[in-house]
């Protein structure tokens, strides 16, 4: 340990970021009650995945293209769940008049 | 070193960034600061060698997922008017969750022997294009697939003017 490897060059720093993001999404997934505020906290966590495998992959992988396949399908199944989920969310609009999760309860859930 | 310096301002532009937007009461302010967010996250993926996904995170996640979300709540008249009443109790209770997760992956980050396997390799376009195209081809069209449905599944679920049935 002669020279001090860069942050940048290190998989530690790139993976306490993606720990902070994911603690910061599911923070926000717990404490939110605006349904729109919970898809954001949700693409935060999907994020912090992609950037994990993507840590993995330059560092930890001889073949460098598993984890950019793996990305790839990150971002489109959450273009997907973004879908499905901001027509939910108009729909429980148009019901009920408010998109607060506490007052969506039938299911009693 | 330089590459040090802007890798900690792209650090902080995300950090703060994903904090705005998990913090803020005001529903349309969170999605300005996802978008901060996720353009500090689409230059990490720069610092990892991954240029083709950082075009992609901007164009998909920025241009099109954020753009969904303003819109989502553009359509919903009142919802960027009303800011959301707090609860200390839950915010805290959720605080300690969060924190425990936290504190669990940084014991394993610390503990775990990560392999270390060189950062040379291929990173290029043409190499994800053949690895989607030979050994990653059923997960490749099983996502087509999926795009299918979540069209078709939010065309009938936002389309309500009779009831079904």
């Amino acid at each position: 340990m002669t020279a001090a490897p860069l942050f940048s060059q290190s998989l530690q720093s790139y993976l306490l970021v993606s720990s902070l993001l994911f603690a910061m999404g599911i923070f926000g997934l717990l404490a939110r009650r605006n349904l729109v505020a919970i898809l954001i906290s949700l693409e935060l966590i999907l994020n912090s995945a992609s950037i994990n495998f993507l840590a993995f992959n330059k560092f930890c992988l001889v073949d460098k293209t598993v984890g950019q396949v793996f990305v790839v399908f990150i971002i489109a199944l959450a273009a997907a769940e973004v879908c499905i989920g901001l027509s939910l969310i108009l729909l429980l609009y148009r019901r009920k008049d408010s998109i607060n999760i506490e007052q969506a309860k039938e299911l009693k859930g | 070193m330089i590459i040090d310096v802007v890798f900690f301002g792209i650090v902080a532009i995300t950090l703060v960034g994903a904090f705005l937007a998990v913090s803020l009461k005001n529903v349309f302010h969170n999605a300005l600061a996802l978008i901060l967010c996720l353009f500090g996250v689409a230059c990490l993926f720069i610092y990892l060698n991954s240029e083709f996904l950082a075009i992609m995170e901007i164009i998909i996640y920025i241009g099109a997922i954020s753009i969904a979300i303003i819109f989502a709540i553009m359509f919903s008249q009142p919802m960027y008017q009303k800011d959301e009443k707090r609860n200390p109790v839950k915010i805290g209770r959720s605080l300690a969750i969060a924190v425990v997760f936290l504190g669990g992956l940084l014991w394993t980050l610390r503990q775990a022997p990560w392999p270390n396997a060189g950062t040379q390799g291929d990173y290029s376009l043409q190499a994800i294009g053949k690895s989607l195209l030979t050994e990653n081809i059923l997960p490749f069209e099983v996502v087509s697939l999926i795009l299918v449905i979540a069209i078709i599944g939010a065309l009938l679920i936002s389309n309500t003017k009779e009831p079904r049935e």
